[in-house]
């Protein structure tokens, strides 16, 4: 066991981990971010996506080591301390973005990473970019609405199918 | 996933002799030996982690080569040659998803040499070169079938440097669940010829198909191909596509990626 240190949601966190101790085994059990969820632990599903230094990655692809002195960001870090939702949140709660909310966590991440590359992306340029996120409810229709409306954009031109 | 001991060196001389011990294995990106790993496909006594060193790191692009250093994640490749050689900074920008690019490397695609995976044949169709701790190889002496490569037990890809085409074009026909390549065609034209990279297809792993290579360089244009096929025999089959299925698409891709290109 190795110590690993690292910033997370803007502090500083550290804990035990073997050299083969997963990102998102590491955040999740031994620094209980319990908000990053582990669907297929495959790199399929995407509900493990945190960003390290700045990009997303897939928590359950990388080890808790390779993190060491990284800045994380987690779900924990989306909303405002006293729990106010941010626009993304609150844009899948508006456009019921979410079912049972298990691929949410990966799903407001990666659309963070889009939003900050891609500010107002077009309905195609979302779609592409959720290519690693797989929701097994919503058929991912309101999903890209919502990301639509935190981008600020008209939501009204995505036809219901 | 088993145990195993990990050390991260800073330069490539420390990478090198951390590599040189018994069962130890290079780990780049990650996005395929994790899963490996996870699956006890692979059970190395020590992994030895390639993304702390920064030699190996970074792209350049000088006198109509580009370099890229191996540990260079697909996303920052995609974003960088977009002005210098745009086909591979769509072939780049398209391999696994966001998250994926973000970690997997260049150098561990072709160290890996996965039949499917699509740097290989970026790398075959641009007559790159593979720079490793120890030498230079050419990309047509490089690709050795299926997961092999002409690299040593312990060698590592540091750079890929790839002469960069008149027009090029890479047309990936994707496996939706996997996002690798069910065929892909990577047509690049030279003043000196044209290169047909094709991988995903083969039984032998990425191959160039030198009778559209032949007709492509006496004349440049989709028509040029009309009537050449390629032999279903050698093809892969798997549950997504036919022996024959792949062949086919490998005439239909090369004359959409020579149209795209032109």
């Amino acid at each position: 066991m190795t110590k690993v240190s690292m910033t997370v949601n803007g502090k500083a966190a550290s804990g035990e981990a073997e050299g083969r101790t997963l990102l998102s085994s590491f955040l999740r059990e031994e620094l209980g971010f319990t908000g990053t969820h582990v669907g297929c632990d495959t790199s399929q599903c995407g509900a493990c996506v945190v960003h390290v230094n700045g990009v997303a990655v897939k928590s359950c692809t990388m080890l808790a080591v390779e993190a060491e002195g990284a800045e994380v960001a987690t779900i924990e870090g989306q909303a405002a301390p006293d729990g106010t939702l941010n626009t993304i949140q609150q844009a899948f709660q508006d456009h019921h973005g979410l079912q049972c909310g298990f691929c949410t966590p990966g799903m407001v991440m990666s659309t963070a990473a889009l939003l900050k590359e891609n500010p107002k992306p077009s309905e195609q340029e979302i779609r592409e970019y959720l290519e690693g996120n797989i929701c097994r409810c919503t058929g991912y229709h309101n999903i890209v609405k919502a990301i639509m409306a935190a981008s600020g954009q008209d939501v009204s031109a995505i036809a219901a199918e | 996933m088993y145990e195993f001991d990990l050390v991260k060196p800073a330069t490539l001389t420390e990478a090198v002799a951390a590599l040189g011990e018994e069962d130890a294995q290079a780990l780049g990106g990650g996005q395929t030996l994790i899963p490996t790993l996870k699956q006890r496909l692979a059970s190395p006594s020590k992994l030895v982690l390639l993304s702390g060193i920064a030699e190996m790191q970074g792209i350049s692009v000088e006198a109509g080569v580009v370099s890229i250093g191996g540990a260079t994640p697909h996303g920052v490749v995609a974003a960088e040659v977009a002005q210098s050689y745009p086909a591979l900074a769509a072939l780049a920008g398209n391999i696994g998803d966001p998250a994926v690019r973000n970690r997997g490397t260049i150098g561990g695609s072709l160290a890996n040499n996965d039949p499917a995976a699509c740097y290989p044949a970026a790398a075959l169709a641009s007559g790159a070169t593979i720079v490793t701790n120890a030498r230079q190889i050419a990309a047509d002496d490089y690709f050795d079938g299926l997961f092999t490569t002409a690299l040593e037990e312990g060698e590592i890809v540091t750079q890929v440097r790839l002469p960069v085409p008149e027009v090029a074009n890479y047309q990936k026909f994707v496996q939706p669940a996997s996002r690798f390549a069910l065929v892909g065609v990577f047509v690049a034209k030279f003043a000196d010829g044209v290169r047909v990279a094709v991988t995903g297809a083969s039984e032998d792993g990425v191959f160039r198909w030198s009778e559209a290579e032949a007709a492509l360089s006496g004349n440049f244009s989709a028509e040029a191909l009309d009537g050449l096929s390629v032999e279903a025999e050698g093809m892969m089959a798997d549950i997504h596509g036919s022996k024959a299925y792949r062949a086919h698409l490998i005439a239909v891709l090369t004359k959409r990626a020579v149209a795209a290109a032109v």
